[in-house]
């Protein structure tokens, strides 16, 4: 019984919990994915930078912040810096599609070519985050760092398996699970919400009903700011902020989304957690949960490791290979349909 | 003049000219059609009605004002509704919501109009909260029709509203908007069944390389041996 309960607080402590926690901040990137994908109709390369770059504007003015004296006590003070982050990261946002996108809009350039054009915006934000904070990595969690420490729970529970949940963690999922309640009832129960699903169903249809298209991009930007910031933020406070790091995003989130289905949000949720999930259980190293578990004559002699962490991006690339082979649309994609 | 009437519509999409003066108009609670072979400029003389292409002359009056100058969102605030032939509908949006979007420049309550298309078309009242996506040919063309009447249009544009539902469904479609006629709309749309539109058709204009060939009643139409032979199918 003991070891059936030191197995479960092991793969909870080192499976589940930061599972679910890579999953909710691979959600938040990939709603942005496919918000884009959605109303703008193309594949933004520069998605990662954008949450590299919401990260970096975080975490300065976070020291600032920390500079005056401001804190939150238990709390990072980042989530204070995110709320300020937010809207400047809108307005870079914004600021590009002007300059940028919205050209290519109204010369009714093919979507390959937008996705150049964002290829050329990731090159350029990677040079300003560059130039704004550097190359090197931070960590700019302050605050209470453990909800559950491990002494703390070994000395409470006398189980041998400590249970570890970081503040960063819980944060992740709540605040995941919070953003997207309001972005799923912002898309259904809103008249804006509903127009900008309506535009993306059917462009000309929704601009013969009277949508605002410019208002419905700004607005699409605006969320994808949000989303941006908290995603980045998240995976920051969590795991560190490092540019190269944040770069490598790309990936998992494009795989979350197409699994899902572009343009669907529901199906860019169960994406992330399709590949968080897969990523980490196949780079686990099963032994030990194995050993609790299984009958002592069959407990494992290796690691029980099926692939070493580096390839986890292999795993991400594999599971976008199989889904455009065997379902293009994704889960809850248009053709699924 | 007739409640709606486009008179004289010349131009084209930027190459040589599609409509070479065609004249069409329909007073409100009639209905008029507007028949002729492939090619002939049929849907094009609809978009211009809507405003959706550049006139190098002619004009449209909308209730003795005229709207030539207005883009087509303008026209439908100014009272058109209007039913495209493909792509009516949101797939995604429920049913509900899809009506609601056609409500979308009003701002007062809807509830009297939801409730006057559910009566017309009560397959969208049980349907009410399924994707559009979902529905058979026929439904989705009652809901893009009943998305067009939310805006409470006192013209219904509607173009090839039967083009690829069943023969059944296609005589159900012509007596709603035989109905949706009686309540006092002018209704103009556009058939590739010329002979089943102009069964209800008060007026029917046939059209010749983007001209008026023959206008009658659709009765006279249909009965004239020189349009059936030509232009209805050839059974003479």
């Amino acid at each position: 019984m003991t070891d059936i309960l030191n197995g479960l607080v092991h793969l909870t402590s080192m499976l589940i919990l930061p599972g679910l926690a890579y999953g909710s901040q691979l959600a938040l990137g990939a709603l942005g994915v496919t918000l884009i994908f959605g109303v703008l109709r193309f594949s933004s390369f520069a998605h990662a930078e954008g949450l590299s770059l919401g990260t970096a504007l975080t975490i300065l003015i976070t020291l600032w912040l920390q500079g005056m004296g401001v804190s939150l006590g238990v709390l990072p003070t980042a989530l204070l810096g995110m709320l300020l982050a937010m809207p400047l990261l809108a307005l870079v946002f914004i600021g590009t599609d002007r300059a940028l996108y919205r050209h290519f809009r109204r010369i009714n350039a093919r979507p390959e070519v937008f996705m150049i054009v964002s290829a050329g915006v990731m090159l350029i934000m990677n040079g300003v985050i560059r130039l704004v904070i550097g190359t090197d990595g931070r960590d700019f969690e302050d605050g209470e760092r453990f909800i559950v420490t491990a002494r703390g729970f070994r000395d409470w529970s006398g189980l041998a398996e400590p249970l570890v949940l970081k503040t960063s963690q819980m944060l992740t999922i709540g605040l995941a699970v919070l953003a997207m309640a309001c972005l799923f009832r912002f898309l259904n129960r809103t008249r804006a919400g509903r127009s900008m699903r309506a535009y993306a169903d059917n462009r000309n249809l929704a601009l013969l009903s009277g949508v605002d298209p410019d208002r419905i991009v700004r607005l699409t930007w605006v969320l994808v700011a949000v989303l941006s910031v908290l995603a980045g933020v998240l995976f920051g406070l969590d795991k560190g902020y490092r540019p190269f790091v944040y770069q490598q995003l790309l990936l998992p989130m494009f795989a979350a989304a197409v699994v899902g289905g572009l343009g669907s949000p529901v199906g860019a949720v169960v994406g992330s957690m399709i590949v968080a999930f897969s990523e980490l259980a196949l780079t686990f190293a099963w032994k030990k949960a194995l050993t609790y578990l299984l009958p002592a004559g069959l407990a494992p002699d290796g690691m029980m490791q099926l692939l070493s962490t580096e390839y986890k991006f292999a795993v991400s690339f594999l599971i976008l290979v199989i889904v455009l082979l065997v379902r293009p649309a994704g889960l809850y994609g248009k053709a699924a349909r | 003049m007739s409640f709606l009437r486009a008179e004289n519509l010349t131009g084209g999409y930027g190459g040589p000219p599609i409509l070479n003066g065609c004249t069409i108009e329909v007073d409100r609670g009639r209905i008029a059609v507007i028949v002729g072979p492939n090619g002939a400029g049929k849907s094009t003389a609809m978009k211009a009605v809507l405003g959706m292409l550049r006139l190098t002359s002619g004009r449209v009056m909308l209730d003795g004002r005229d709207i030539t100058a207005l883009p087509p969102q303008a026209r439908i605030r100014a009272g058109m509704g209007f039913v495209p032939q493909t792509e009516n509908v949101f797939p995604t949006l429920t049913v509900f919501e899809n009506l609601q979007m056609g409500a979308l420049l009003r701002k007062d309550a809807i509830g009297d109009t939801l409730d006057e298309i559910f009566a017309l078309f009560p397959i969208l009242a049980d349907k009410r909260h399924q994707p559009a996506g979902q529905l058979s040919g026929g439904q989705r063309q009652q809901l893009a029709v009943g998305r067009a009447l939310m805006t409470r249009p006192s013209v219904l544009l509607l173009d090839e509203p039967t083009a690829g539902v069943s023969p059944n469904v296609m005589d159900e479609l012509f007596d709603k908007i035989t109905r949706i006629a009686a309540q006092g709309l002018a209704v103009l749309m556009v058939e590739q069944n010329a002979a089943g539109a102009l069964e209800i058709a008060d007026t029917g204009f046939v059209l010749v390389q983007g001209a008026n060939r023959f206008t009658g009643t659709g009765r006279e139409l249909l009965a004239d041996p020189d349009t059936r032979r030509s232009f209805l199918g050839g059974r003479a």
